[in-house]
């Protein structure tokens, strides 16, 4: 380098300063985490939450498609049968334990995808820590949501052949 | 007498090893504040208010960690490298006056360990020196390849740039006509020497810069190529005693860099208030300070040859010439 290049420089140098000085006065991108959450996108896959219908009933059926989907082997679903008078969930069979291995999942949402009722979601919630390993296994009382306000708890004791079909029927889009 | 100048001697290197070990502590919480600033962040701001314990937290927890020592390694100078590193930093202070003359019982007191010694930039130049040797010594016996070119290029460096940095320092000399601290400052009542010798002061900012390996002249602890230079291999308090030396030979450069050229403790009132003294001379310590975090917030590090080619192409002959145009302008005026 000729001698000379970093003097002839020495403005842009200058400038680069000043460039630096002027963004202490803009306010800080930081987000001040515990207190203050930085909203997540609409699509963003957190932890599983198991939907409900307005009514209260289980979306999910306990078909186990998910636990068939899921590529890392996290999601371990066992059915019962359902009767109209202790009613889970519309159709035949519901989930007597639904249990999900934070450990292993990889939160590709597979299992939204393989769902035939739409009762599994990756939801907004990230915040999954946990000190023991105990603690990954996410049970269905963890991962269900509360139940709608003009809604009944589940099991339901409805009068017979009202839920008979498992799948809800598809509108087709217009 | 005798029993008097001990006091004021114990008391004053209380205050000068205080300035260096609190103030290399608030000077990691200030760096990393500011620092997050010009980077539109907010840095630390958990232990405690403002994060003012952070740098408690930081000494507890490096306090416990675990020291290690390669196997490869010369012990002896490896567990040496890190006190003579530290110890210029402590003690290049004592010849720096904090304030004026105070009259204390019927005494007149200086403020400033030896600020009255006739050679007082001499020892500033020889004790800063030192440093490089605890630098070089601890790349050498970590046993290390990035350790070892950490030291070599740390001694290079500080070879390059002390010759520029010593003949920048003869400008306020021959303007003041002494090598005593005490005439320097009391020589700058007029005119700051900055403004006498902006060239002067600039290359004497730069050559600090370099001295104590401060970015854009980071060179011997360069993350990306060295992952952390001379001292990759220390741990615990080592590690801290060099993080302790890098940050108190900052404040100590400030502080030379201030009375030599800044005024010192001078300015206005100061004669009519003494206490006002030592307090002007730690604003513009901190505006020093601010100096060096905004530069290294700007500037990208040197390569190693331009480095090299900057001091003893452009600093070494900038300060030449300096020496020179001094010198006659004094002669010719007569100072």
């Amino acid at each position: 380098m000729k001698p000379l290049e970093i003097l002839r420089r020495l403005p842009e140098i200058l400038r680069g300063l000043w460039t630096v000085f002027k963004s202490i006065f803009e306010p800080p991108v930081t987000y001040q985490y515990p207190e203050v959450k930085r909203p997540v996108r609409e699509r963003f896959k957190g932890r599983h939450e198991l939907k409900r219908y307005e009514n209260g009933l289980e979306k999910c059926i306990g078909c186990a498609l998910c636990a068939a989907a899921c590529p890392a082997d996290a999601i371990f679903v066992e059915a019962s049968e359902n009767t109209d008078e202790t009613r889970f969930s519309p159709g035949e069979r519901y989930a007597s334990t639904y249990e999900i291995n934070m450990l292993r999942c990889i939160f590709c949402g597979y299992c939204e995808d393989a769902c035939p009722t739409e009762a599994i979601v990756l939801e907004h919630n990230y915040e999954l820590s946990f000190t023991n390993r105990r603690d990954a296994i996410y049970t269905k009382e963890m991962l269900i949501v509360p139940v709608p306000e003009n809604g009944k708890p589940t099991p339901q004791h409805v009068p017979s052949g009202a839920f008979n079909r498992s799948i809800p029927e598809m509108k087709d889009l217009v | 007498m005798i029993a008097a100048n001990l006091l004021e001697w114990g008391l004053e290197s209380i205050v000068i090893i205080l300035i260096i070990v609190g103030g290399f502590a608030y000077l990691t919480l200030f760096e990393r504040r500011v620092l997050a600033r010009f980077q539109v962040r907010i840095g630390p701001n958990r232990a405690g208010p403002w994060g003012l314990l952070q740098p408690v937290a930081d000494g507890v927890k490096l306090i416990f960690k675990e020291e290690l020592i390669p196997a490869q390694a010369d012990k002896l100078l490896f567990i040496l490298a890190p006190v003579i590193t530290v110890l210029p930093a402590l003690i290049i202070l004592a010849v720096i006056p904090l304030g004026p003359r105070v009259q204390v019982g019927g005494q007149s007191i200086s403020l400033g360990l030896a600020s009255n010694v006739n050679v007082g930039v001499l020892y500033i130049l020889a004790v800063a020196s030192i440093a490089v040797y605890g630098i070089v010594i601890a790349g050498w016996s970590s046993s290390n390849k990035y350790a070892l070119m950490g030291g070599l290029r740390s001694s290079a460096q500080m070879v390059s740039y002390e010759l520029a940095l010593g003949l920048s320092v003869i400008g306020p000399i021959i303007l003041a006509g002494s090598m005593g601290i005490d005439e320097i400052v009391a020589g700058q009542r007029g005119l700051w020497y900055a403004i006498l010798q902006p060239l002067g002061f600039l290359i004497f900012f730069i050559a600090t810069v370099a001295e104590v390996n401060r970015s854009p002249f980071d060179m011997p602890e360069a993350e990306q190529e060295l992952t952390a230079g001379y001292h990759v291999e220390y741990s615990g308090m080592k590690f801290a005693l060099f993080f302790m030396a890098e940050y108190g030979k900052m404040i100590a450069v400030s502080f030379i860099g201030v009375t030599l050229f800044l005024g010192g403790y001078l300015g206005p009132y100061v004669d009519r208030f003494w206490w006002l003294g030592p307090i002007y001379l730690v604003i513009k310590v901190v505006v020093m300070l601010f100096l060096l975090v905004w530069i290294r917030a700007t500037l990208p590090r040197f390569r190693y040859d331009r480095l090299m080619a900057f001091g003893w192409k452009i600093l070494l002959p900038l300060s030449l010439l300096n020496v020179l145009v001094t010198a006659v302008v004094v002669v010719l005026v007569g100072g």
